[in-house]
């Protein structure tokens, strides 16, 4: 019965959370309408995802998160400082083909996300088989680098949350 | 004089607005001074994130010191830009490849199949 009205556990209390912070202040009024929005939305949806990710670790998961923005304020500096010092004709841009270990299309998802937004790296394709994921490097000489730390910093992480 | 609910609480929130501000300016230096687009992509994708995040995070502590509440619209524009940037580089970089490159400019995929812009995937329906 509470699966049936409540397909979507955390998808409910995530959208119940976003439209507290979306109205901006806390009222009984407000948060009894948010949990409305948030039985009714999944239930409606629920054809559309068949089969969703299990998702677990929420300790890893707030440890990924922040390892994530480090890295993006890390990003920040090296690409700022690539752009307003380097001269263009030395900026070596490459293309780096990323073996995939994950096998999850979610995982695939949250990995191309966190490269996009990381050091001097922006994920472009998969191949068709899902299995390896194209990376356009700005600045970069050793395409084997680039594999190593993404696999052991985002990859390894991932395939705890997800698999 | 003016006395402020606190000067040094302005300062604070000055100085995120113009590190926001200076991320942004590298952005848009970033998409004029690149050689092709997809160097250019790395200057939005990145550039902005702390562009729009600096002043963010300046607009979360204007209200919280200085209006003496608590914000949440500032995450919900964080949280919105995280879930989009990446998913708009990636549409603008895959439309790029498919116009400009072709499938020998690429590294190959080190798989049986090629890339997923050149090549159909195995068995008709794309892995789900």
């Amino acid at each position: 019965m509470l699966r049936r009205a409540l397909p979507h556990p955390l998808l409910t209390l995530i959208l119940t959370i976003v439209w507290m912070m979306l109205v901006n202040k806390v009222t009984l009024g407000h948060l009894f309408l948010g949990v409305v929005l948030g039985v009714v939305i999944p239930g409606l949806t629920a054809p559309y995802w068949p089969n969703r990710p299990k998702l677990g670790r929420p300790l890893k998961m707030a440890e990924y998160a922040t390892i994530v923005l480090w890295d993006i304020i890390r990003a920040n500096v090296t690409v700022a400082r690539i752009v307003l010092f380097k001269p263009v004709v030395d900026i070596h841009s490459q293309w780096v083909a990323l073996p995939l270990d994950l096998t999850s299309p979610e995982a695939i998802t949250a990995l191309a996300g966190t490269i996009t937004m990381t050091p001097g790296t922006v994920s472009a394709t998969l191949s068709s088989d899902g299995g390896a994921l194209l990376i356009h490097c700005l600045h970069n000489d050793d395409p084997d680098a680039v594999c190593r730390e993404i696999k052991h910093r985002y990859e390894r992480r991932l395939k705890e949350i997800f698999e | 004089m003016y006395q402020s609910p606190g000067l040094l609480a302005e300062i604070v929130i000055s100085l995120f607005l113009v590190i926001g501000g200076l991320f942004g300016l590298v952005g848009a230096i970033g998409l004029l001074k690149l050689k092709d687009t997809m160097q250019r992509l790395h200057a939005p994708t990145k550039a902005t994130t702390l562009g729009v995040g600096g002043c963010l995070i300046g607009s979360m502590l204007y209200y919280l010191l200085i209006d003496g509440r608590v914000s949440f619209h500032e995450l919900l524009i964080a949280l919105f830009l995280f879930l989009t940037a990446p998913i708009t580089a990636n549409f603008i970089a895959k439309t790029w490849m498919t116009a400009n490159l072709r499938k020998e400019d690429l590294p190959p995929s080190g798989r049986p199949h090629g890339w997923a812009i050149y090549d159909d995937p195995p068995g008709g329906d794309p892995r789900d």
